[in-house]
């Protein structure tokens, strides 16, 4: 057996065998008609014995290796779920009043109201204390959006050659209806009151729960719902991509332009010379209002988009007329 | 305890079997459903912890539209039977790939 290895091994070196590779071993070659059967009997039980041999070494490589997997697996998941629970030990418990987090939040709750003119004080902590995070946030969306049209964005240089052809694909798209009675009657109720639902939500942020992010995914998806229930032929008659690039490129320079200059006056603002009116009514909180539809389109356009993107592959008709 | 906390405790138990079904369940299709009942539980939860602008952007976001980009892309990948019998599925309606006769390769 030793001498065995060893010859193995120097196979091994000159290339010829490979320990992995059993099956590729070089049978000996044998003048099997010269042979009696007894001895060609015993060759074939020699050699199956040795096959059956290797085979169980392997398995028991491979049972080895998955045992090793799972074991690191299971021991990587318990170490990470020992940190998680360590740090969230330290969080400070729900509704309880910590000094340390408690100082900047007892500012916005007590002043937010007069400073602000919101009456909801997580809307005027993100869009007028915090409006900078929130410009970072609608430019992460604008920015994904951007990235998902690249990848998925189907045009003629964009299409597997000699496959498929552009014309077809796009009118297919197109023209592609929802069949479905139940989908487009339920669509076509509901869909009056989610438009409602997220206008409401999204000019109402100063006052109630809500704002730019939820109003204007709560609008993107009746967008996507309205598309679903009557086609692309409809959505695509006032959404283009000229105007979704349109409608995203105002919104976001109307938002830099309106909060970047505290970024430039070192995050000290300037005097609001914009009315803050009573708080409570929807014309209050003064920049509140028009920086939170800004968000609003940017997120509802940006839902729809990846909509449009994922299902066939373009935003509307880039300006070229199909027919 | 009040029944506001037996309920939150239900739901917190609740949203952990659906976070560990998520990554049990064979099929991608179940999974997704899956995926958005978590969703549903952790919009309730937001409003039990009295965060409401969270909760209509978990519904809308989380249950809505991440579900329904998730179900495209398992259709794309024709996945929605993958827990199930292999068959010709990945097949189906791949355009066939047009062979170069000699002539359009001389060319």
């Amino acid at each position: 057996m030793k001498q065995n290895l060893e010859k193995r091994l120097w196979k091994w070196l000159e290339g010829e065998w490979e320990p992995l590779d059993y099956l590729s071993e070089p049978a000996e070659v044998r003048d099997s008609s010269r042979e009696s059967l007894k001895e060609q009997k015993k060759h074939l039980r020699e050699s199956i014995d040795r096959m059956e041999h290797t085979q169980a070494v392997v398995r028991a490589e491979q049972k080895g290796f998955y045992a090793f997997y799972t074991l690191t697996a299971v021991i990587c998941c318990l170490v990470l779920i020992g940190v998680l629970l360590y740090s969230v030990a330290n969080v400070s418990e729900y509704g309880v009043e910590n000094p340390l987090t408690m100082e900047v939040v007892g500012r916005y709750v007590s002043r937010g109201l007069y400073e602000t003119g919101a009456v909801n004080v997580v809307s005027g902590m993100i869009l007028d204390y915090r409006a900078f995070d929130t410009l970072g946030e609608s430019h992460v969306l604008f920015t994904a959006l951007v990235c998902v049209l690249i990848l998925l964005h189907r045009d003629r240089k964009n299409m597997l050659p000699g496959v498929e052809d552009y014309y077809t694909v796009s009118r297919e798209n197109y023209y592609e209806l929802s069949g479905d009675p139940i989908l487009r009657t339920v669509g076509m109720v509901l869909l009056p009151c989610i438009f409602l639902y997220g206008i409401y939500v999204l000019l109402n942020g100063q006052n109630s729960p809500g704002g730019g992010f939820s109003g204007g995914t709560v609008m993107g998806s009746a967008l996507i719902i309205l598309s679903a229930c009557v086609g692309f032929a409809r959505t695509d008659r006032f959404f283009t991509r000229r105007m979704i690039t349109l409608v995203i490129f105002v919104s976001l320079a109307f938002y830099s332009l309106a909060k970047g200059y505290v970024f430039f006056m070192g995050a000290n603002g300037l005097e609001n010379h914009i009315p803050k009116g009573v708080p409570g009514t929807i014309l209050s909180g003064g920049l509140i209002l028009p920086l939170n539809i800004a968000v609003g389109m940017v997120v509802a356009c940006t839902m729809y988009g990846f909509y449009s993107l994922f299902k066939r592959g373009s935003i509307g008709e880039d300006g070229t007329s199909l027919d | 305890m009040d029944l506001t906390g037996v309920f939150r405790i239900i739901l917190l138990v609740l949203l952990v079997i659906c976070a560990v079904a998520v990554n049990l369940t064979r099929s991608l299709l179940q999974s997704v459903v899956i995926f958005m009942a978590y969703s549903s539980i952790m919009c309730i939860l937001w409003i039990l912890m009295e965060s409401p602008d969270l909760a209509i952007t978990e519904a809308a976001v989380g249950a809505g539209v991440s579900s329904m980009l998730f179900l495209m892309t398992l259709k794309k990948i024709r996945a929605e039977d993958a827990g199930e019998e292999p068959d010709d599925a990945g097949q189906r309606d791949c355009p066939p790939v047009p062979e170069v006769s000699g002539r359009e390769k001389d060319i």
